[in-house]
């Protein structure tokens, strides 16, 4: 069994116990409810074996939900660890664990809630906003969905089994090599983002495919909604950054497990090669994930101020060009490492160009702002919430790109409070707009307002408690990634940077509240319009939730705002005269089962159990190979079947 | 002495940073609050409070920075919060104007003001990148001190090949005279962090980077280690002792009256991995040792590579 042993279980350290048993109950119950209900086989058919992209999106953005929580967890002991632990205090957390806790806080935040929340949210709206029937591999869709939920899962086997890296959320040699972290931690880090990479980098193909080739007749790119630029811009971000952080990793792995050199201290290898690499991956990583967001708040600020947005083309300018300028700023992530003034100071002022299209985009929105009729629902909270915290960010952001204020602010708390600033105030905010925005089109009911309310001022007030003081400390020169410390001045400020946590707990109960109330009081919150929120673009011109097909007939697109269009000229919501039939993609198990294998051969590497790699790995292409060989079941849907449909779903009520 | 000149053409054009809140009244209370906060805990405040040329001209710039930029921030985040009150859907004195969706001027502007703070900021950090280069000497009257850095598992060795003596955990300089380092990493990659003396830089295993600092007064500033580099991590601090020169001249002599020596025998038992190491110094230093580290650091390098 290679390196596996019953050493393995973590019996010894019973906080990580207690988390195993916790969650090994929870999965447990949860499928013994869905066996004891006898919803295996509706799960299965409608769910694990899905092709569509909106139940693709939906399990998505559910994975991130999962992941937010245990990122969160993560969060707060570690909050609560630097609460205690200053003077002689050693806190709750040996290093061996908070090491490990931060690293896991880190890889899980960015690739397995940021990531899946944005990519679920562009999976499920882009196909409809462009006014299409799917994207443009189905099946892949499927694949790249699972192979992610692979990649989270393997991080929380880590959990129970063996333990997590303890380098850092990036795994920076010469610390992740073999001669300094010997254990399978690393390892779990390794392959859980090699598998994860893959199902982002397939997604990231899809879906630039879908928006280059596949929209509705007459939609010029001119007249693509913005999110769908802004999903244009992310995935092409994705496509031409994930492969270097496969080749990163990739190479990181040989060091590790045949003995090769790209990183290691000896035998000619250089730690600053990994460095220039993985964030030449890692800063156009931090766009992948800001893009949709920017994208979200484009589409909720014109929606609710009832208004098209201010400066379409100029925003759309600003997306691509923050897009191409992604790719030139790696290195401002280590000014500190010796490189001559021209180098730095050339970095720094391209990262500095950046701020330019950044803040046309707040302009635009402020102008969109300007002269509207502003309902105040809860995404438009989120946005304003955004704006008024995402500049904060911007500020300090543009600030360290200096180089000299980097010399002594890099890798200070400073430096953590100004990336949360960034990714909460602005990938989480968008991330929340999009979910309270589109969920009553996804299962056709509004959220509960008061709770999205109080959940979100729990967020912005959470935020700010808990982030402020780590600027203020960064400036006294605490640097990040300490376990204790002794100067004990430090410590009432992260006690208030502890009680910030505290609230943004209760921000999540009450995102948590809300989805559970809203759920039992479905019935008097239904969206019988399919256009709650008096929208702009197309997918809100179909049922909520939408059909199988999202659109009987492709709509027309005359104009930008297609559906705001169609409101104003009559022609939203007419029925056509004939309906012809259509062919949707049928289900498949292939991305369900290639997962279920690259689980088996992800885990058999870590604890090099290579008769078991190997078994996986040929039974993971195999199924590759016979689902590529099997004809496509397609299911055709016959014109009088839709004509039917629509009469039964077709809007009960005439939108506002 | 340009760094100064570039200095105070900064602090002529930009002011101080409370001249540039002065400008904008509405920023005085923040700015008021925030420093009233800084000055009710004012020992150990970092970066904050500098004790040396490096830290004063980085404190400097990140205040003129943050200035420049809350000349926009600021109006931004009140502008927002100003239309979305009063644009809400339930006044009927805001004019709803639907049309307004595009608008060359304001285009123009909205390009225009991030672009010109950005030009501003580019000065800025283009001279300043310069000026504050880490391996750029500093000027001073005063015979530079010329220390070798080495980054254990987890503790600081410093050399001084000069004067042949050595220290651990805690670093000796004399007031007023440029410190210039040459730092390595016996291990995994850390960084050498003075917060009151400015700039920091990795210390990398195989390689010497170069980083140049002075101490201003006298006083004892603390050091860390701010790259993570393992369990030890959070006690890989270190103390800067600046002392006058006479004082600093009785620490060398009372160094060199110790019993310990750093050769390659004792370095070798300096470097297993240790915790929370006590200060201590060694008396004499084997000349070769610094070279000798970054050998071990990277065997298979070029021989020729490494005797410089």
């Amino acid at each position: 069994m290679g390196k596996l042993t019953w050493a393995a279980i973590p019996l010894d350290n019973p906080i990580q116990m207690g988390a195993s048993v916790f969650v090994m109950v929870f999965i447990g119950s949860v499928l013994a409810i869905v066996t004891f209900k006898g919803w295996w086989k509706y799960l299965w058919s409608e769910w694990l074996t899905t092709t569509d992209h909106k139940r693709v999106g939906v399990m998505y953005v559910l994975l991130a939900l999962l992941m937010l929580l245990r990122g969160f967890v993560d969060a707060i002991m570690m909050r609560s660890q630097l609460a205690i632990a200053a003077g002689s205090a050693p806190g709750y957390l040996p290093p061996q664990h908070y090491d490990q806790i931060f690293s896991a806080h880190g890889t899980i935040m960015i690739f397995f809630m940021a990531m899946p929340f944005m990519v679920g949210l562009m999976n499920f709206v882009v196909p409809l906003q462009l006014g299409v029937r799917d994207v443009a591999f189905p099946v892949l869709n499927a694949v790249s969905f699972w192979l992610t939920a692979t990649g989270a899962l393997l991080v929380n086997v880590s959990l129970v089994i063996g333990e997590f890296a303890r380098t850092g959320w990036l795994a920076y040699p010469p610390l992740s090599e073999l001669q300094f972290s010997p254990g399978v931690g690393v390892d779990y880090y390794l392959w859980s983002l090699q598998i994860a990479g893959v199902g982002t980098l397939l997604s990231g193909i899809n879906l630039v495919t879908t928006i280059l080739k596949l929209r509705a007749p007459g939609m010029g790119y001119m007249r693509m909604p913005v999110f769908c630029w802004t999903a244009l811009a992310s995935n092409l971000l994705i496509v031409a950054a994930f492969p270097i952080l496969t080749a990163t990793l990739g190479m990181l792995l040989l060091d590790r497990y045949i003995g090769a050199h790209f990183f290691t201290n000896n035998g000619g290898g250089n730690a600053m090669l990994y460095f220039n690499l993985i964030w030449a991956w890692g800063h156009p990583e931090v766009y992948i994930l800001i893009l949709p967001a920017f994208g979200v708040f484009s589409e909720v600020i014109a929606t609710f101020t009832g208004k098209a947005l201010f400066g379409y083309r100029s925003m759309v300018m600003a997306t691509m060009a923050i897009c191409i300028l992604s790719f030139m700023v790696w290195l401002h992530h280590f000014f500190t490492m010796g490189a001559g003034a021209n180098v730095n100071a050339f970095f720094g002022i391209m990262t500095m160009i950046i701020a330019i299209p950044t803040g046309v985009k707040v302009f635009n929105w402020l102008f969109t702002l300007y002269g509207g009729r502003v309902r105040f629902e809860v995404p438009v909270l989120w946005a304003i919430g955004f704006m008024v915290t995402f500049v904060i960010g911007g500020l300090t952001g543009v600030l360290m790109a200096v180089p000299p204020a980097d010399f002594v602010l890099h890798n200070s708390v400073f430096l953590v409070a100004h990336f949360h600033n960034v990714i909460i105030g602005g990938v989480l905010f968008g991330a929340m707009a999009g979910y309270n925005y589109w969920f009553p089109k996804v299962f056709g009911f509004t959220l509960d307002k008061r709770l999205g309310q109080v959940s979100f001022w729990c967020w912005l007030i959470g935020f700010y408690v808990a982030f402020m003081p780590l600027y203020v400390l960064g400036l006294f020169g605490m640097t990040r990634r300490m376990q204790h410390y002794a100067n004990t001045e430090w410590q009432p400020y992260l006690m208030v940077a502890e009680a910030g946590a505290i609230l943004i707990l209760c921000g999540i109960l009450a995102t948590i509240a809300q989805l559970v109330v809203s759920i039992r009081s479905r019935a008097s919150r239904r969206d019988l319009t399919g256009d709650p929120w008096d929208g702009r673009t197309l997918e809100w011109s179909t049922t909520s939730p939408p059909p199988r097909y999202n659109f009987a007939v492709m709509p027309r697109v005359e104009s930008q705002d297609a559906f705001a269009y169609m409101k104003q000229t009559g022609t939203a919501g007419v029925f056509p005269d004939k309906y012809e039939s259509i062919e949707l993609p049928g289900n498949s198990p292939n991305g369900f089962v290639t997962a279920f294998f690259a689980v088996i051969t992800g885990f058999a590497l870590i604890w090099h159990i290579w008769w078991m790699a190997i078994l996986g790995i040929v039974c993971a292409l195999l199924t590759l190979l016979a689902f590529g060989w099997i004809e496509r079941v397609n299911v055709e849907v016959s014109g009088e079947e839709l004509a039917r449909d629509a009469r039964a779903r077709m809007p009960k009520a005439e939108p506002v | 002495m340009r760094m100064r000149k570039t200095c105070s053409f900064i602090r002529t054009t930009f002011q101080s940073p409370a001249a540039a809140v002065r400008a904008k009244p509405l920023l005085r209370i923040p700015a008021a609050c925030g420093t009233a906060l800084l000055l009710a805990s004012c020992r150990n405040v970092g970066v904050l409070d500098p004790q040396g040329p490096v830290s004063a001209a980085e404190k400097l710039i990140l205040f003129n920075a943050t200035g420049i930029m809350l000349v926009v921030v600021a109006p931004v985040i009140l502008l927002t919060l100003a239309f979305a009150w009063w644009y809400r859907a339930s006044n009927k004195r805001a004019k709803f104007r639907p049309e307004l969706v595009y608008s060359g001027s304001i285009e123009l502007v909205v390009w225009a003001i991030p672009a010109m703070v950005v030009f501003l900021l580019a000065g800025v950090a283009w001279i300043g990148a310069h000026d504050l280069d880490p391996a750029a000497k500093l000027h001073s009257d005063a015979k530079p001190v010329r220390v070798e850095v080495v980054s254990l598992d987890w503790k600081w060795l410093f050399i001084y090949p000069d004067l042949r003596v050595a220290s651990v955990n805690q670093l000796i300089v004399p007031v007023g005279a440029p410190i210039e380092f040459a730092l390595t990493s016996a291990t995994v990659m850390n960084a050498f962090f003075i917060p009151q003396l400015g700039t920091q830089i990795y210390t990398m295993p195989g390689m010497t980077t170069h980083l140049n600092l002075m101490a201003d007064r006298a006083g004892s500033y603390p050091g860390l280690s701010s790259h993570f580099s393992g369990d030890g991590f959070s006690d890989m601090q270190f103390i800067v002792q600046a002392l006058p020169g006479a004082e600093f001249a009785a620490w060398l002599e009372q160094a060199r009256g110790g019993a310990e020596v750093l050769n390659t025998d004792a370095y070798d038992e300096l470097a297993k991995p240790t915790k929370k190491v006590a200060s201590r110094s060694y008396a004499d230093v084997d000349p070769m040792i610094y070279e000798h580290i970054l050998q071990l650091a990277a065997p298979m390098a070029a021989p020729s590579a490494e005797s410089n």
